[in-house]
């Protein structure tokens, strides 16, 4: 079950389009509260045309998470478009060959997804995005990979430390995006896209392990 | 000056770079009908002579939101220009013509800069600029400061 393929990523991509189907309204009534109320809306119309994505179509996982990438990019329509689209394009650049994915290759991978939405929209932990989920999530994978745990574990263990940095951006003041025109008003709520990603990396926990 | 009328609204590659077309410009909003109608302002401008624009605004002609492929394309469109200058409204519109740069030739993407401008201000001086024959230092410039006659106006 460990082995990466373009099926593997079609199983995990359309799990997470159904759970972002699923959680779309709770998503938007996030954003509606620090942001534009369209992050649900807008993530599960990129979803679904990724989910749409035919696995038999690529020759290898790579293939699959480009085109997911550039599919989010030309879709969702707001900010986490580009942000979405970086992670997958990278995960796409770093799983270069199908086979047995490890806990250090999903690290890796992981670890280039964080850096290209760093790049990308220039935020740093603290500043209430999807980097307060992904920072800790990648470190955990990273931690798991060192102890020489299996693929599972380290994704059990990035899942879990994914949902607390989610929690975590609960208290912070935005800096980035919409949220941010709200200044200290925007405490007290829970970041969308940190919502979203921490549903990206459980359901990788569920289809990739 | 060369006319580049002709260029305006072609949806073919502009020609080669043996003969430049000058300064190209790209509208990136998240409404393609805001952005249709800020190019149809900015035009009023220089009726005869517009430079090359192109907008890449909206998933389609009704949902809002950007498109970072489309600006790629867009960019594409017009790799004649000696430069390209884009014009931005909010958010997400920097991140999807940031990441457009990066789906194109490099030597293409060192041509192509965001300006910081206000779009509507900023598109009429961008506008006004490149047809002039400006280079894309000039029209960048020249739109980044192009809030300034306003300022002045309301605050004098």
């Amino acid at each position: 079950m460990s082995d990466l393929s373009a099926q593997s990523v079609s199983t995990w991509l359309k799990d997470f389009a159904e759970v972002i189907n699923e959680q779309a309204n709770y998503l938007t009534d996030l954003d509606r509260q620090i942001g534009d109320a369209d992050h649900g809306s807008n993530m599960s119309r990129g979803m679904s045309a990724v989910a749409a994505l035919d696995p038999a179509s690529f020759t290898d996982a790579s293939g699959m998470l480009k085109k997911a990438g550039m599919t989010l990019v030309s879709t969702v329509g707001g900010a986490s478009g580009p942000l979405y689209g970086t992670f997958f394009l990278r995960l796409g650049t770093t799983f270069t060959s199908d086979g047995e994915l490890s806990a250090a290759d999903l690290a890796r991978g992981m670890k280039a997804g964080l850096d290209g939405i760093i790049a990308r929209g220039k935020a740093s932990p603290g500043d209430k995005t999807l980097v307060d989920t992904l920072t800790p999530a990648v470190a955990a994978a990273q931690q798991a990979a060192d102890e020489g745990r299996s693929l599972a574990e380290a994704l059990q263990a990035a899942s879990k430390a994914a949902d607390q940095g989610r929690d975590s951006t609960v208290d912070m003041i935005a800096k980035r995006g919409r949220a941010s025109y709200l200044g200290e008003r925007s405490k007290g709520h829970q970041d969308p896209g940190a919502t979203s990603m921490a549903l990206l990396i459980d359901s990788a926990a569920r289809c990739l392990a | 000056m060369a006319d580049n009328s002709a260029t305006a609204h072609d949806t073919e590659a502009a020609p080669p770079t043996d003969s430049p077309a000058g300064v190209g410009i790209i509208v990136v909003s998240h409404s393609h009908r805001l952005a249709v109608a800020a190019v149809e302002l900015a035009e009023q401008m220089v009726p005869d002579n517009p430079p090359p624009i192109r907008v890449a605004a909206g998933l389609d002609e009704e949902t809002l939101g950007t498109d970072a492929a489309a600006v790629g394309s867009a960019i594409e469109e017009l790799s004649g220009c000696s430069g390209i200058l884009i014009l931005v409204d909010l958010g997400s519109s920097i991140l999807s013509a940031e990441m457009a740069s990066e789906f194109v030739d490099p030597d293409l993407a060192a041509r192509v800069r965001i300006s910081p401008g206000p779009l509507v201000e900023g598109l009429v001086v961008a506008v006004v600029t490149a047809s002039t024959g400006a280079d894309l230092d000039a029209v960048a410039a020249q739109t980044a400061d192009a809030l300034a006659p306003k300022v002045q106006q309301i605050n004098s």
